[in-house]
């Protein structure tokens, strides 16, 4: 019998520990996919954020290294300032890469360092339990914004590749999402191509991947995903911002 | 082999290069950023990596990046600075890979000065980050020794997967004195765990996460077993004028030699003083300082801080004899000083 | 024999260069050194200072607050400095910028007007060469044509004409020495 459908050899298949709904699951076998049908798993080495992310080692079949809150850019740095041919990505979360690890992807960015970031905007800190982010939206009710997030107060949603996409030292820059099965699709050609402009050296490349966070937002899987169309979508929209040929 | 007049900075630099690490991360601050600029130059003549990172944070955790990659890798800073650093360093200590980070001390807290001290001794040795945790600390007290304790330090990171700090007061990374160049270093540690890419074998992973209680606690007893070794095996001092010394002074690093002058001349005064120097700060050579309890009736602590490694002289003399402190900030004493200090602490125990 | 020199003046009168100078001509010539420049909160006061440690054997302290000789460029420096030196010890002075005789009696004092040398000499940015030359050449610290012969050395990476006129300098101080100091 023809297999239509087999687990990717870049993921172990130990069952993950994220909620039900949760768009990491996904996110992972994109990642994992890419790899497999780059033949780079053995060569890549992933950082895993401090966030719902932090058990990605157990799941990639990759080494893996799990960096501080906010330092995978940093980490990613050193390791393939070392590795030169080896294939560097970060996976990290809102909280882990807009907040605390702000300035680390900034810099990593501007330097043009040969990695590939895999950001996943759900607008909430997760393992945390449903924090205010920097990505949250106005109005959006978090468990630190009880009253919704107000400009005045907690000021505006931070858009991270609108952000880093003018810098000199990015080479590719996308936003995508996991909500429909063509999003995925597209999905998983970005997370393709950022794994590409590294491999060509052409610079940083940085997918953002606006996901769900059923839990946190209180909402079933469907219902976050309508979520994710009709109020990220429209401050997040989705598309390539940057891209360089080699 | 001819000497070579270096700054101790350089010669730290230098050092590190001979001793076969090609990766450095920094960021600037006084009074070690002559380490940094030695290397910036340096480095890229023998196809290594010098990168300025935009932050101490940054800069540690590229060193967790390079560790873990395999290489020798180094980063340096001083007093703040490396309290920036402390969140990398407990990573690193914890997933157990080999770096150096030199440690080119000013007086604190806070912003502090940049005049030399010794006020790091505590954030050095016991820990300084969160969690259980001991990276071992090499205390140079010449130019000589700033090379040469680079070469030491990192075969101790490898040999125990540990991070190893030089702390010197920054008046010796600032003094110049004939060096002998080392030969270059070639001899590798295997380094099977380093996340290098998994060809041929399982995926490793670096990891500090342990949220299993029995795992957590293995994870510590497994540190602390490292440690003992450690103890057990480097501790290293020097000492003079020990044998029949009833006046032992500790004291480390550049202000080491200041009080040798000063035992010196004590002696020539009739005082029975002797001097032990501890040049691994942790593991602290306690033992040295124990041998000592045979002719010794009192210890004088001298340190360029308000009174830190005095804790474990006192815990190495376990309450058998008084522990005396003498400390200045921001300024080594002179031998005059110093002899001062050593002739007051000798009346004060009826040993004059 | 153990000898810590101190050095100090105006930051840019070559004050840090005149001690390095020195230090490296002793290590030419077998000798233990250690130089130790201002350091901290002192360097950025405008003035310059640094300790020479020059020794036949193993240095114990570089560092002093009573040197045996010193090289004084200024007024602050000497009034800063008179106290400490040792009593015997030698005292150089640049006279064109102190305008005091020191108060010690029980020193060995030199004075020369460095200024007016170095204006003499057509070379005005070798002061500092000027008082080494004289300095070496009165106490004998370091041997004087093993210092003649290592400028190329200890110049390394100058051009040669730097080279040139700071040898030039230290034999204008080495004759002002010779001829108008006498040992006391």
């Amino acid at each position: 019998m023809k297999k239509v459908f087999v687990k990717p050899v870049s993921l172990t298949g130990k069952q993950w520990h994220y909620c039900p709904g949760c768009g990491h699951g996904i996110i992972h076998r994109l990642v994992a996919e890419c790899m497999d049908e780059l033949d780079i798993r053995e060569k890549t080495i992933g950082i895993c954020p401090v966030g719902c992310g932090v058990l990605a080692y157990e799941y990639f079949n990759c080494d893996m290294l799990e960096a501080a809150h906010g330092r995978a850019p940093a980490v990613g740095t050193g390791l393939k300032r070392v590795l030169k041919d080896r294939i560097i990505f970060t996976y990290q979360g809102d909280g882990d890469l807009a907040s605390i690890g702000m300035a680390e992807i900034v810099h990593a960015a501007s330097r043009g360092e040969k990695i590939s970031v895999f950001f996943i905007n759900n607008t909430v800190y997760g393992m945390t339990g449903g924090q205010m982010a920097p990505t949250t939206l106005l109005g959006q009710v978090t468990t630190t914004s009880p009253y919704g997030r107000d400009k005045d107060r907690e000021g505006y949603p931070i858009r991270i590749a609108e952000m880093l996409a003018p810098f000199e030292g990015t080479a590719y820059v996308s936003r995508v999402a996991i909500n429909t099965p063509a999003n995925v699709a597209r999905a998983k050609k970005a997370v393709k191509k950022a794994f590409e402009t590294q491999m060509q050296g052409l610079g940083f490349s940085l997918v953002e991947i606006l996901s769900t966070c059923p839990t946190n937002w209180g909402m079933g899987p469907v219902e976050a995903m309508k979520w994710l169309e009709s109020n990220m979508i429209p401050y997040y929209p989705l598309g390539d911002l940057k891209v360089k040929e080699g | 082999m001819a000497k070579v007049l270096m700054k101790g900075n350089e010669a730290l630099g230098e050092g590190a290069v001979i001793a076969g690490c090609r990766y450095f991360f920094g960021y600037p601050i006084t009074p070690q950023s002559e380490v940094a600029e030695y290397l910036a130059r340096r480095l890229p003549q023998v196809e290594g990596v010098f990168l300025q990172a935009e932050s101490e944070l940054a800069a540690i955790n590229m060193v967790y990046g390079g560790a873990a990659a395999g290489a020798r890798v180094m980063t340096g800073s001083s007093g703040p600075g490396i309290s920036l650093k402390q969140e990398g360093i407990s990573f690193i200590a914890e997933a157990e890979l080999p770096c150096v980070i030199a440690n080119i001390s000013r007086g604190g807290p806070g912003l502090g000065g940049i005049q030399p001290a010794q006020s790091d001794y505590f954030q050095a040795c016991k820990g300084g980050g969160h969690g259980d945790y001991h990276l071992m600390v090499l205390a140079p007290s010449s130019v000589q020794e700033m090379m040469d304790f680079a070469l030491l330090a990192f075969d101790l990171a490898d040999k125990y997967r540990t991070p190893v700090m030089i702390m010197s007061e920054g008046m010796l990374g600032q003094m110049m004195e004939p060096v002998e160049v080392r030969e270059p270093v070639t001899e590798q540690y295997a380094k099977p765990w380093a996340t290098n890419g998994c060809a041929g074998r399982k995926p490793n992973i670096v990891n500090t996460l342990h949220l299993g209680v029995e795992e957590l606690e293995e994870r510590n007893r497994h540190l602390f077993r490292k440690y003992a070794e450690i103890q057990a095996r480097e501790k290293r001092a020097e000492t003079m004028l020990t044998k029949d010394a009833e006046l032992v002074v500790v004291a480390f690093g550049l202000l080491s030699r200041v009080v040798k002058k000063a035992v010196i001349e004590a002696r020539k005064k009739g005082i029975k003083v002797g001097l032990v120097r501890p040049v691994t700060l942790w593991p602290f050579p306690d033992e040295h300082i124990r041998e000592c309890l045979e002719t010794a009736k009192m210890f004088l602590s001298i340190e360029i801080n308000m009174g830190q490694m005095i804790e474990d002289v006192r815990l190495a003399v376990n309450g058998q004899a008084p522990v005396e402190f003498y400390g200045r900030i921001g300024v080594v004493p002179s031998p005059r000083e110093v002899e001062e200090a050593i002739m007051a602490a000798a009346e004060k125990g009826g040993l004059v | 024999m153990e000898k810590q020199i101190l050095v100090a003046g105006f930051g840019g009168q070559g004050v840090l260069s005149t001690g390095l100078f020195l230090a490296y001509a002793a290590m030419a010539e077998g000798k233990n050194i250690s130089y130790v420049p201002s350091y901290g909160a002192e360097m950025r006061g405008g003035t310059a200072n640094c300790i020479v440690t020059i020794s036949d054997d193993e240095i114990s302290s570089p560092l002093t607050d009573t040197p045996m000789q010193a090289i004084i460029f200024n007024r602050p420096s000497l009034d800063r400095f008179e106290d400490s030196i040792q009593p015997g010890g030698v005292l150089v002075i640049n006279s064109s910028l102190v305008d005091r005789a020191p108060r010690r009696q029980d020193l060995e004092v030199m004075q020369l007007p460095l200024t007016e040398l170095a204006e003499e000499s057509g070379a005005p940015g070798s002061a500092n060469m000027i008082v080494l030359g004289a300095y070496i050449a009165h106490t004998g610290i370091v041997n004087i044509d093993y210092v003649l012969n290592s400028f190329a050395n200890i110049f390394k990476g100058k051009r040669s004409h730097t080279i040139e006129q700071n040898r030039k300098a230290f034999l204008v101080g080495v004759e002002y020495a010779r001829t108008r100091w006498h040992r006391s």
